[in-house]
């Protein structure tokens, strides 16, 4: 019972929260909102029971993602600029009838943690069968991760370092030279 | 039945800061309100893993708590001075 009470008020909070993200155009209040955004929906996924992504969530979605969005605040501006009204019929339409759509589309899903679903039949059996003879690690996730899918994660952590210094480069450079220039004046 | 208790009354205590978070007025007031919300997250987290009975839960509880205070230390940095690349001591 608890259980669902739990669900539908941190389900609330998230609508909640992201209406109040449109409405707002500081930005900085927008950053606010985005890690508590990411608090709850950290929590829901606890809640659901896939710790490891409530990990993820918490620290790339509610940690590091806020100071990088506050880093890139701190080189622009702290207001949104007022868009020029337009018409607002069309998109509403198009939006409604998507959602009308995926909504239609969830009847199809099996239920949530339903062992007949067709992503539960394909390579999960084996995984939970023979992982630990194959890799000889104790935990399925984390040995699909890092043996199974072991070079599909090492091409990831590869991506995110080059982006990373990529910035550093584009963002820093500058940065290191205006410093050097104000000691020099 | 005392677990399902706290678990609501932690909700509620959500709601109220995120009430502070939407009203402001103050910069400080939104700062604390999301603190609050990480805070009560970690509570939360601790309450289900008991009721739910997976105690291991509990390290997750503990990183959020790490992850809140590191993100509230780098925004209020941030308004301090304005930047990262400072260290802040001049």
């Amino acid at each position: 019972m608890i259980d669902t009470l739990i669900d539908i008020t941190l389900l609330a909070f998230l609508t909640i929260t992201a209406i109040a993200i449109i409405r707002i155009n500081n930005l900085f209040v927008i950053i606010m909102l985005f890690g508590i955004f990411s608090l709850h929906s950290a929590g829901l996924f606890v809640v659901m029971d896939a710790a490891d992504v409530a990990f993820t969530e918490a620290a790339v979605g509610a940690g590091i993602a806020t100071v990088l969005m506050l880093g890139t605040l701190a080189l622009t501006r702290e207001h949104e600029e007022k868009k020029v009204a337009h018409r607002t019929r069309l998109p509403l339409l198009v939006v409604l009838i998507t959602t009308i759509a995926l909504v239609y589309g969830t009847y199809d899903i099996p239920s949530f943690g339903d062992p007949a679903a067709p992503a539960q039949q394909h390579v999960k059996p084996r995984y939970i069968d023979h992982s630990i003879e194959e890799t000889g690690v104790a935990n399925t996730v984390t040995a699909v991760l890092a043996s199974y899918r072991g070079y599909d994660t090492l091409g990831e952590v590869t991506v995110i370092f080059t982006a990373g210094i990529g910035v550093m480069l584009l963002i820093g450079g500058r940065l290191l030279r205006r410093n050097r220039r104000e000691d020099d004046e | 039945m005392i677990f399902s208790v706290a678990a609501f009354a932690i909700l509620v205590t959500i709601s109220l800061a995120l009430a502070r978070a939407f009203l402001g007025p103050t910069l400080y007031d939104r700062i604390l309100a999301v603190n609050m919300v990480g805070t009560k997250t970690v509570l939360l987290i601790a309450v289900f893993a008991v009721l739910s009975g997976r105690t291991d839960m509990i390290d997750i509880a503990l990183m959020y708590a790490l992850i809140n205070f590191i993100g509230v230390v780098a925004v209020l940095k941030l308004v301090e001075q304005g930047n990262f690349h400072t260290s802040g001591e001049d």
